[in-house]
């Protein structure tokens, strides 16, 4: 891949002064191409961990205990009201070095060393997971008031327990109300991820900083992340409308 | 659930005793979601009402915590309350920032954003594309690739020829927030603008209205109801993106939190607290705001 496009950014910068140095240079290429993946298994585990979260709450908040659902409450108001950067950081200060002192944090042999087996990487999981998913349980939730009760009192008078109708009639008619608003999360979510720069992932935002740093090339690298992220949501966008469709029922909403 | 325990028959399940029974049907239907009291819903969204006593237990929690801190590490808990006490009006100043940039960027935000709005319902085929794509690169891009892009690529002054105007760096951070703001708001004036009912615009057209009359004295007075809401929520969620200009070294709230902390040693137990006061002034602002927009949109929830 680097032989056929090197020749042409090379040629670029000598004759430019455009300096992509990610597609000429191997050492540089090498450090792009890891970024890409850190930041793809970033966003696509962010994306999952949020959507269980959201799904589990949506289910946890009509729950027949008033301390789970006081608790599910407080959950939402406390993530969508304060900056998913402080939580983050608290997350990632206050909690995981919090973990490692009390001695509950299960370490991994990493060749030699020991380290933490929850990282920075595991924690901006966790904590944009639990940011993106208090708004998921709200767009869920939402969805799942959307699906008439006389559908539930069918599935009721059918037999099913709670959680099976949950599971077999309410969510899959909820899920595809609240495709687009879950759509307009996931996009959120996609370039929140990028907030893991503050707790040094070497993901997307985090590698093209070192790269600029280095070479002195921050309009080039720009260049670059606008274009990656966009794509990124494109990407995103097209195959939620694709899934939007395919699943869409004839005559239902 | 109370039954009637004496009847000349006797107990009969489900009728005047417990059912015993395993089959949903048979049970008695009981409501789950509560809709009143502590929690509050409003077009599918719940909120928490919180009251004074809900406080109450939230302060007993904490003294609970702390007392069970000190007993792990006596001292350490009344010496990082202390200090945290000593610092607050430090993080409190740079908290000020963090709201001066929300509402510099906000407004400069608004103006853009109604510009740009306005311009994609125009009727010239280029205007309306142009101003698509930038409200579309706008908001598809993070916020904090769009505030590395102001903070570094933007000069540091401007040289007018007489005169050299400086720009702290905050005030790139203002305009780097402002721009997805800006985007963003494009879309919800669009949208307003084309929520309304077409015949709107083709009353106005019959009553000879031109075409700015219309959006001016018609079809935008009936939008800006639509859009406070909106408008308040983007409002609450610049403010939570405005810590991103920490990174950048801004002297705003984080920067200052983590600044007190280096001061008195980057001591490890310094930490749950300063995070924890620092989401909590940041909860104190933004929620009354949330809640505000929510009861703006259940007041303007009229049908046309």
């Amino acid at each position: 891949m680097l032989e056929e496009i090197a020749p042409f950014f090379q040629n670029l910068y000598d004759e430019s002064g455009w300096n992509f140095i990610i597609f000429y240079e191997e050492y540089e290429y090498d450090r792009f191409i890891e970024a890409v993946w850190v930041s793809l298994k970033l966003i696509v585990a962010c994306l999952l961990f949020s959507l269980v979260v959201g799904i589990v709450g949506a289910w946890a908040q009509g729950a027949k205990s008033r301390f789970v659902r006081l608790f599910m409450a407080g959950y939402i108001q406390v993530f969508r009201n304060t900056p998913p950067f402080v939580q983050l950081l608290f997350f990632y200060f206050v909690l995981g070095s919090g973990l490692e002192r009390l001695g509950i944090m299960p370490m991994t042999d990493a060749g030699g060393y020991f380290e933490p087996a929850i990282g920075s990487f595991g924690w901006a999981v966790i904590a944009l997971g639990f940011f993106a998913g208090a708004f998921n349980t709200e767009i869920f939730r939402s969805g799942i008031e959307a699906v008439p009760t006389s559908t539930q009192e069918a599935a009721e008078a059918l037999g099913y327990t709670r959680l099976k109708s949950y599971i077999h009639v309410i969510f899959p008619l909820a899920f595809r109300v609240c495709l687009p608003a879950l759509n307009n999360n996931l996009v959120n979510l996609l370039k929140t991820t990028t907030l893991a720069y503050g707790i040094a992932v070497p993901e997307m935002m985090y590698t093209a900083n070192q790269i600029w740093s280095d070479n002195v090339n921050v309009p080039e690298m720009m260049i670059v992340l606008f274009i990656y992220y966009i794509v990124l949501v494109a990407v995103l966008v097209w195959a939620m409308h694709k899934w939007e469709r395919k699943m869409r029922i004839p005559g239902y909403g | 659930m109370a039954w009637a325990k004496d009847t000349a028959r006797g107990p009969v399940p489900g009728v005047n005793a417990r059912p015993r029974t395993d089959l949903p049907v048979l049970l008695p239907f009981g409501g789950t979601a509560g809709g009143t009291g502590l929690f509050q819903r409003f077009d599918g969204r719940l909120f928490v009402d919180l009251k004074a006593r809900h406080g109450l237990w939230l302060a007993a929690l904490i003294i609970l915590w702390a007392g069970a801190a000190e007993a792990a590490a006596p001292g350490t808990f009344i010496w990082t309350i202390e200090s945290l006490f000593d610092w607050a009006p430090f993080i409190l100043e740079g908290f000020v920032l963090n709201i001066l940039i929300s509402v510099f960027a906000m407004a400069i935000g608004t103006v853009a954003g109604a510009a740009l709005g306005l311009m994609q319902v125009s009727l010239l085929l280029p205007v309306r594309t142009g101003s698509w794509i930038v409200t579309q690169f706008f908001r598809n891009s993070p916020w904090l690739v769009l505030l590395f892009c102001i903070m570094l690529l933007f000069p540091f002054e401007i040289d007018l020829g007489f005169v050299i105007i400086p720009i702290p760096d905050w005030m790139k951070a203002v305009i780097g927030f402002a721009l997805p703001v800006m985007a963003n708001l494009s879309e919800v004036v669009r949208g307003a603008v084309q929520s309304l009912p077409s015949g709107q615009w083709e009353s106005a057209e019959s009553l000879a209205f031109t075409r700015r009359q219309t959006l001016w004295m018609i079809i935008l007075p009936q939008c800006i109801k639509r859009m406070i809401p909106p408008w308040i929520n983007w409002y609450c969620i610049l403010t939570m993106a405005t810590p991103l200009a920490s990174i950048m070294g801004v002297e705003e709230s984080v920067t200052h939190t983590v600044q007190a902390m280096n001061a008195l040693g980057d001591r490890p137990e310094l930490l749950g607290p300063f995070y924890f006061f620092l989401l909590f002034i940041h909860f104190i602002y933004t929620y009354p705001i949330a809640r505000w927009s929510i009861s703006l949109e259940r007041k303007f929830a009229v049908k046309i």
